[in-house]
């Protein structure tokens, strides 16, 4: 059952992407589809046996490394976090196969995209169930290769390989942090096995060792360093950059990998390393900041993009930041609570983005859409649910979690808990109103579009909207389903081992022991605000935008460059490596190596051999000359000697 | 199995194939025809026999196995001493395997002189399996220095336009360094009073002496590795070689280098090499990003992997030197893959090339439209070669990192900004080659893989696969004889210690 949940996937993978061109495409979206369905049944039924009957297990499948020294293991490791992951993968990855075969249906090579987006599947479970960090790296990349490859589906489009090579290098970025966290891991511990090192994590701690010249708390560098890698995974500030140009893709890549799965695989790594986050608390305070001036950054770039697809990009990035900080102050159970709600949601909105852009033929620019209310209900309800839940209004999914959030972070009673829940308040403002932006702009109003697009507009086939009422409905229920087991009275018994909190950071509980007034319903009252601020902006009085953009040009041009990220990166980043592999190249290895060392060696020798060869002129008087210099050299020579000496 | 003479039929069996070769008379296209064949069939018998050595290879041994002895200069102690253990079983293999990928690659690209071109491959084959395989300083110095003459020839008559001034460039260099080897040895048989390997291996050399012997053996085996600064002769010999001699010369001829600091270095000079381990590690870290640097400018793809090559081949002095056991399985693992996946690499490049006679990236663009199997097949050798998890190229290379942070973490940070740089280079190699729209018309009218071509690199996806996700068929057999090496230095390091501590109490 393990193995199947993990390897049907890469099996459907295989059969589409070696024998997609012989077996035609509907047999292609077929197998791909009925090996996900049969996961997704695997995952469902190994969730509820590990996460509520407490069946969990660990599958060795053989050995990978064996060094003598260090042992690594390819196994399937199935305890409660892993299995609602695994649950919450299969089945949004099942629904996102069935509405692609809808929405790239014209597409020309179908057998490739569905082949790829298995594969991602198989690597996004790899990673989850992985019991050591090696094999976690092993998914890790893996999800990073296929988010290449789907970021560039469409290879013939220079916009799209710019992106995807971008996607893979940013996150190389992160990996550099990660694999040297690796490596500081097995340093410290000797062992790269999770449950080796957790149970050895309290009496590492304190310990200090050598990094690049100084003595540094070992624990400290080593959880900074796997959450570079986070970072790069998860877009966090800094390394972000490659997450909206990530939207390149095909939408179903979209909602799959850069909003449900693979971009909260940091998350993931943080909340399940909280063994040895915990004993950092250095480290946690730097998750938590990075986390919410992300959360922060986002949101405020989110406000001003006008391609629909960016709008939910950056949302995304900023709700990875609520999720990140509420790990920093040790609310583990809720990042992963938000981590689950948010799949749901944020694939909704993608999804339903998917099918507003497959109704106005590809167009993806919101100033060219409006009015589309009439013609597109059902899409436009989705959106409606989705952004109801992403502004964490209740009982919609996201109000549970992001609420928990939020307490956590004021009950931390920490400084840099603080400065989480005012930026994460904020950030939830302007939440809500980027939402209900995009939903004005795109529903209501006067249509923008032109005559011929509008005229084409039509709700999707019911293959794409099937999954989108699937996801609705855990957009709506997730949260009030899950809450008690995920962060409520059951949160002990349903995470069991997995988690560890030492007793001094139980946020949680501190936040169910009651809060000021303000605090608990901050999150709410910002959220309506952030709707009505949208409703006066877009809908009453459209043209306060305009106004406020040209009275804070600056400011707007600011957000609307995003904080000026991209450029910083290609000043320093890209021309400087490619100014400096110039450089070395013509200065270094032609100029200086060359040419002080074969090519140099070559021309003085030629040089000095055609000088001596100048001397063999061939006329008997030069030599006769030259014999009769030598004769009255020599002799004068023996002549002067004892006269000399 | 151990007492049968397999190294001594693996080494001069292809001797015989060429022989052969030599013999054939007749027709011009009928005797290229018979040369490939005759070539062919030698060097896959060839592969057969080594697979032997592997299957009833001892894996727990640490001590050379299959050896063979024969007197051959008795009055000064010389012989004919060949053996193996597990470092150089791999090597072995790699040079028997790649010998028939060669030989079936140049099968319509090379159309003049056929038959010395197989008869070059055939000197070369024994060559390399002979210098992996010796247990005399004389035998290793003349197949050492041997490869060097078919390899001259392959470059100096079958190469591109420029490729006298390649093959001097390469010729020289080389020799410079081998040429201080010599010294050295000559100066360990003086010191011996034998030439034997094993008996080397053991004597404990003085500490000042020592150092010496290590400058001279350093000085050949940098240049073959290629070090930086020694490096520049490659991407020019690589770019006037015809495809199967940059195979050669990528898959195997890099490897000598390596193969030399674990046999010889290590082993005979552990101060010397504890000594000089930092030096090291600073050449190896400017040569992996350095390299790494040049090599997101080039305009050839030739130069482009040439330059990727010395920057891996960094990432292998630098394990070799931690001198730790993650650190060294790395650095063999690490070449055994390089071996594999830039050799399938240069075989991707001879494909296009074949077909369009350029090297020039910039002419290409869009092959995932006409060329699908060949997108694929490119795509996997690229991504072993950035290391990516699951590929060949990750085991290694995570290995040799690992190992360096454990002995000095500056190094590991550097080196591991490697990882970023080799993805830049490469997929911005694939996206220009690969992705994009075709835009010429002869570009759209190359072929996609043919049989003959899928022959050569299925086996080779198989092996980095397999290399990737099963390491341990190649960590096993290795790693007594890499505890043997490491527990050698270290009890030498150790007494040294002793020593020098003893003598600071004296006074």
């Amino acid at each position: 059952m393990q193995v199947a949940a993990v390897f049907l996937p890469l099996l459907g993978a295989f059969i589409a992407g070696l024998f997609g061109r012989l077996i035609g495409d509907r047999a292609s979206q077929l197998v791909t589809c009925l090996c996900m369905a049969a996961s997704a049944v695997c995952g469902v039924i190994l969730y509820r046996q590990v996460a509520f009957l407490d069946q969990g297990s660990v599958t060795n499948l053989f050995t990978w490394m064996d060094t003598g020294d260090l042992q690594v293991q390819w196994a399937l490791r199935f305890d409660t976090m892993s299995a609602s992951m695994v649950a919450m993968v299969t089945v949004i990855s099942t629904l996102i196969h069935i509405y692609s075969v809808g929405y790239m249906s014209h597409d020309k090579s179908i057998p490739r995209f569905m082949s790829y987006l298995s594969f991602f599947t198989y690597f996004m479970l790899m990673l989850v169930t992985s019991d050591n960090f090696v094999q976690l790296f092993f998914g890790w990349e893996g999800v990073g290769l296929c988010s290449y490859l789907l970021v560039g589906f469409w290879y013939d489009r220079p916009s799209a390989c710019a992106a995807a090579i971008k996607a893979f290098v940013v996150n190389r970025v992160g990996d550099f942090g990660f694999a040297l966290g690796i490596f500081a891991v097995y340093l410290c511990f000797g062992s790269l096995h999770f449950e080796t090192v957790f149970a050895s994590a309290s009496e590492v701690a304190g310990n200090t060792i050598d990094f690049l010249g100084f003595q540094v708390d070992a624990l400290t560098v080593t959880c900074l360093l796997l959450f570079v890698g986070a970072m790069g995974k998860s877009a966090q500030l800094g390394l972000h950059t490659w997450l909206p140009d990530a939207m390149e893709g095909p939408t179903p890549v979209s909602a799959l990998i850069h909003a449900a799965t693979m971009v909260t695989a940091g998350v993931f790594m943080v909340v399940r390393l909280s063994p040895l986050f915990e004993y950092a608390p250095v480290a946690l305070q730097v998750v938590t900041v990075v986390g919410a001036t992300t959360a922060f950054f986002a949101a405020t770039v989110g406000m001003v993009q006008t391609d629909i697809k960016r709008v939910i990009a950056y949302s995304t990035c900023s709700q990875l930041g609520y999720m990140f900080f509420a790990a920093g102050v040790s609310a583990y159970p809720a990042a992963m609570f938000h981590l689950t709600t948010h799949a749901f949601f944020k694939a909704l909105l993608f999804l339903s983005a998917g099918s507003v852009i497959h109704a106005v033929s590809g167009e993806q620019d919101m100033r060219k859409m409006g009015g589309l209310w009439p013609y597109i209900k059902i899409t436009a309800v989705m959106i409606w649910i989705g952004s109801l839940a992403l502004a964490g209004i209740p009982p919609f999914a996201g109000y549970f979690s992001k609420d928990m959030i939020l307490e956590a972070a004021w009950a931390a009673e920490t400084g840099v808990g603080h400065y989480a829940f005012f930026l994460g308040i904020f950030a939830a403002f302007l939440t809500a109103f980027y939402s209900w932006r995009l939903i004005l702009l795109t529903f209501h109003g006067k249509p923008r579009a032109d005559e011929e697009v509008m005229h084409h507009v039509h709700e999707s086939p019911l293959v794409m909207l099937l999954p989108l009422l699937v996801l609705a409905i855990g957009a709506v229920f997730a949260g009030w389903l899950g809450k008690d087991y995920y962060i409520g009275h059951h949160m002990a018994e349903f995470w069991r081992e997995t988690i560890l909190v030492l007793p001094e950071h139980n946020s949680i509980e501190e936040a169910e022991k009651g809060l000021p007034f303000l605090v608990h319903w901050a999150p709410l009252i910002v959220g309506i605000l952030g709707i009505a601020t949208a409703y006066v902006c877009y809908f009453f009085r459209p043209e306060i935008p305009g106004k406020l953009a040209t009275r804070f040009r600056g400011l707007y041009l600011f957000l609307l460059n995003k904080w000026y990220f991209d450029e910083l990166y290609n000043f320093v980043f890209v021309r400087g490596a490619f100014g400096l592999g110039r450089l070395l190249w013509q200065k270094g290895d032609r100029a200086t190596i060359d040419g002080l060392g074969p090519d140099g060696i070559a021309a003085t020798t030629l040089g000095a051999s055609g000088q001596v060869s100048r001397l063999q002129s061939g006329y008997v008087y030069h030599y006769a000359f030259a014999i009769l210099i030598g004769v009255v050299a020599l002799v004068s020579w023996y002549l002067l000697q004892p006269i000399l000496y | 199995m151990q007492n049968w003479p397999l190294l001594t039929l693996i080494t001069f069996l292809p001797l015989v194939g060429g022989a052969l070769l030599l013999i054939l008379r007749g027709e011009a296209e009928a005797v290229a025809r018979n040369a490939r064949w005759i070539a062919l069939w030698t060097s896959t018998i060839t592969f057969v026999i080594s697979l032997a050595c592997w299957v009833y290879f001892d894996p727990t041994s640490a001590d050379f196995q299959f050896q063979e002895r024969a007197e051959w200069v008795p009055s000064l102690n010389i012989g004919y001493h060949v053996g193996i253990d597990g470092i150089s079983l791999f090597f072995v293999l790699l040079s028997t395997f790649l010998t028939p990928i060669c030989i079936i690659a140049s099968w319509t690209s090379i159309e003049k002189r056929v038959r010395e071109y197989m008869f070059a491959f055939m000197l070369l084959e024994t060559l390399m399996v002979g210098m992996f395989c010796a247990l005399d300083f004389l035998l290793f110095y003349t197949f050492f220095e041997g490869i060097l003459v078919p390899m001259f020839l392959i470059i100096g008559i079958w190469g591109g336009p420029r490729r006298i001034y390649a093959t001097f460039k390469f010729f020289l260099y080389t020799f410079l360094g081998s040429v201080l080897m010599l010294l050295a040895i000559m100066v360990i048989f003086f010191e011996l009073g034998t030439t034997d390997i094993p008996t080397a291996m053991t004597y404990s050399f003085p500490v000042s002496l020592q150092i010496w012997l290590w400058l001279g053996f350093f000085a050949s085996f940098a240049v073959k590795m290629p070090m930086w600064p020694v490096h520049t002769w490659l991407p020019d010999a690589h770019v006037e070689a015809p495809t199967a001699g940059s195979v050669i010369l990528a898959g195997v001829l890099l490897k000598m280098g390596g193969y030399g600091f674990l046999r010889f270095s290590l082993p005979m000079f552990p101060d010397a090499t504890a000594y000089f381990a930092v030096p090291v590690f600073v050449l190896s870290v400017v040569a992996i990003i350095y390299t790494s640097l040049v090599a997101l400018v080039q305009d050839d793809m030739k130069k482009l992997i040439a330059y990727s090559s010395v920057a891996h081949m960094g990432i292998v002095t630098m394990g070799i030197f931690t001198l730790t056991s993650e650190g060294l399985q790395g650095a063999i693992f690490q070449m055994l893959s390089h071996g594999v996946v830039s050799a399938a690499l240069f075989l991707c490049v001879g494909v296009v090339y074949d077909r369009l006679h350029t090297r020039e990236i910039a002419r290409y663009g869009g092959l995932a439209d006409n060329m699908p199997k060949y997108a694929l097949v490119f795509m996997v050798f690229m991504l072993a070669s950035v290391g990516m998890p699951g590929t060949s190229g990750f085991v290694g290379e995570f290995l040799a990192l690992m190992g360096a942070f454990q002995v000095n973490t500056w190094v590991a940070f550097l080196a591991t900004s490697g990882v970023v740089l080799s993805a830049a280079y490469m997929l911005y190699l694939y996206r220009r080659v690969v992705f994009g729209t075709i835009t010429r018309e002869d570009v759209r009218a190359m072929l996609d893989l043919t049989p003959r071509e899928i022959l050569v690199f299925a086996p080779m996806i198989a092996i980095v696969l397999w290399m990737g996700i099963y390491p341990n068929s190649f960590l096993k057999p290795m790693q007594p004889s890499v505890a043997n090496l490491i527990e050698r230095v270290q009890v030498s390091l150790d007494q040294t210690r002793v020593k020098s501590d003893g003598q600071v109490a004296q006074r």
